[in-house]
């Protein structure tokens, strides 16, 4: 407390050398303890009852199961397979998402400038729309979907690229914006290159690590997704975890566990990849 | 990408004023039920408190994360954590908290053992107590994430300006970071209260026997087969919650409008 009071007195030279605010760590400590306490709990807590064993003791068994892949696909398949499909949705709403967005973003940024307010507005608009309203409206069209396609839940990939648009429009932006396209694509041009070349050998190369973010976030996004999938009656990993939970809730609590860990590791790892729009994010 | 997105949007709008026999307007007049009119009144005042709090809370939190070190482990984490419960959560995070405080959770366990009792009641799963703390587990990690670039917008020179004219920092606070943080503060309350409406994993994995929440009540509504026509009243609701999300949003970028004169990065 000393210290503290010192400090407040000693204006003039400390203050101007630090831009924080005096008495800045302590309130930073309190913050992230309490913080930690009330975030941090709960993973514990998950990862303290799928130990339990029904007799006071400890057991790694539902871990041995959830690790174990023969032994998920006997006793779990449902569980089994929605970890599947989402991994495939992933991939492929991905793979659309970036196939569709990027050379439309690009052109339009060379081309068609004008455009550009209309195209944010458009790809940011599915932020606005809940989640449920979208799937109110979505019944019809998949009724069409699985009358043409069949009613595989890959299918709901184009649900998805619908709900990853805003996130990923904006990782792609970011990296469109920190090239100077226009000056390198012209360059370019008047080498004799193609627009196909353009976008092959000038765009791409550069966009790597935004295109990196917007998978890994799209990833994340996918994998978490319980909404729509629950509503159209498909399994995907979110829907099978609730599902095991009405049976078996150590199993249920540890996937849940490992998937909320495995988004952490996804997000933590493109925090390191450029900047990270997480940080940055503006809504 | 038109067909999955416009189309639905059409979709809500008319299927909101369809019924077996054409146009009608009985559906928007089935909102008019007690049990459609309290879950959307649950709706609004669950996510207005959980917007107010998560923002207070989720604002002090980022502040702590702005002044902390830039690259530093510590924010690293926080931020990470902050995207993944923010915007992954959902069913996860439901089962923590069944995990935590449910009857027999580790938090409940420990209680129990000081010769506390909290599990007697089933407040847990009521959606105006239980509720209000596990959407709690996504509000603030939300405005984390959205406020933190705000605070980092606050330039360095002008609390050195304050102090050359001799303010202090109550006067910083009151007369600069204040008035230009009060917009964005706005904004990102304003879209923690949309997003607390319209969430619907977590209480949908929480919640399987009423219906207290508007989300809950669309979907009982969607899947029912059993009264026909109640599709059309899904849609209805549906519209009904776009309507209060289009509003808080067209505040929300008014709001914005305002913000991006200071803070424009």
């Amino acid at each position: 407390m000393a210290g503290l009071v010192s400090t407040r007195d000693g204006r003039g030279r400390a203050s101007l050398r630090r831009r924080r605010p005096r008495g800045g760590a302590v309130f930073r400590l309190v913050t992230f303890a309490i913080a930690g306490l009330f975030f941090g709990l709960p993973l514990v807590a998950m990862a303290e009852f799928t130990t339990r064993n029904g007799r006071g003791g400890r057991t790694l068994e539902t871990w041995a199961t959830l690790t174990n892949f023969s032994k998920m696909n006997e006793s779990y398949p449902d569980l089994k397979n929605g970890i599947v499909v989402s991994l495939g949705l992933a991939a492929v709403a991905v793979s659309i998402m970036l196939v569709l967005l990027l050379p439309t973003m690009t052109w339009v940024r060379l081309r068609l400038p004008r455009l550009g307010k209309t195209v944010q507005f458009l790809c940011l608009l599915p932020l606005s729309i809940p989640a449920i309203v979208l799937v109110v409206g979505l019944v019809p069209v998949y009724a069409w979907v699985t009358y043409f396609l069949g009613e595989s839940t890959i299918w709901l990939c184009f649900a998805y690229v619908v709900l990853i648009l805003p996130f990923a429009y904006r990782a792609l932006d970011a990296g469109l914006s920190a090239i100077d396209v226009k000056t390198l694509s012209e360059a370019a041009r008047s080498l004799g290159a193609s627009w196909f070349m353009v976008f092959r050998a000038i765009v791409v190369p550069n966009m790597g690590t935004a295109m990196l973010s917007a998978a890994f976030l799209s990833v994340a996004l996918v994998l978490g997704e319980f909404t729509v999938a629950n509503l159209l009656s498909r399994n995907n990993l979110q829907v099978a975890i609730f599902m095991v939970g009405k049976s078996n809730a150590s199993m249920s609590i540890a996937a849940a566990l490992s998937s909320l860990i495995f988004a952490f590791g996804v997000l933590f790892v493109m925090s390191f990849v450029g900047n990270g729009p997480m940080t940055r994010k503006r809504l | 990408m038109a067909v999955f997105f416009l189309v639905p949007t059409l979709v809500v709008a008319f299927g909101a004023f369809m019924g077996p026999q054409g146009l009608t307007t009985s559906n928007i007049r089935a909102l008019a039920q007690p049990q459609i009119v309290s879950s959307l009144l649950h709706s609004v005042i669950l996510a207005g408190v959980t917007a107010v709090i998560g923002a207070v809370f989720g604002s002090l939190l980022s502040y702590a994360v702005a002044t902390s070190r830039r690259d530093g482990l510590v924010r690293r984490v926080f931020t990470t954590l902050c995207g993944v419960l923010a915007q992954f959560g959902g069913v996860a995070l439901a089962f923590a908290f069944v995990a935590t405080v449910g009857a027999q959770g580790l938090l409940t366990i420990w209680l129990q053992r000081m010769g506390m009792n909290i599990s007697d009641s089933q407040w847990v799963y009521e959606w105006d107590k239980g509720l209000v703390v596990v959407y709690l587990y996504f509000q603030i990690p939300l405005m984390v994430l959205v406020f933190l670039p705000a605070i980092e917008g606050l330039r360095p020179e002008w609390r050195e300006a304050t102090q050359t004219l001799g303010g202090g920092s109550w006067r910083y606070w009151r007369h600069v970071a204040g008035p230009v943080l009060t917009p964005p503060f706005i904004g990102a309350l304003l879209l923690l209260f949309a997003n607390a409406f319209s969430a619907y994993a977590t209480v949908a994995v929480l919640i399987s026997q009423a219906s207290p929440v508007l989300t809950l009540n669309i979907a009982g509504a969607m899947s029912s087969e059993v009264v026909l026509g109640q599709a059309n009243v899904a849609k209805a609701m549906a519209l009904a919650m776009v309507v209060v999300v289009a509003l808080v949003m067209t505040l929300q970028a008014l709001v914005e409008r305002r913000t991006s004169k200071w803070l424009a990065s």
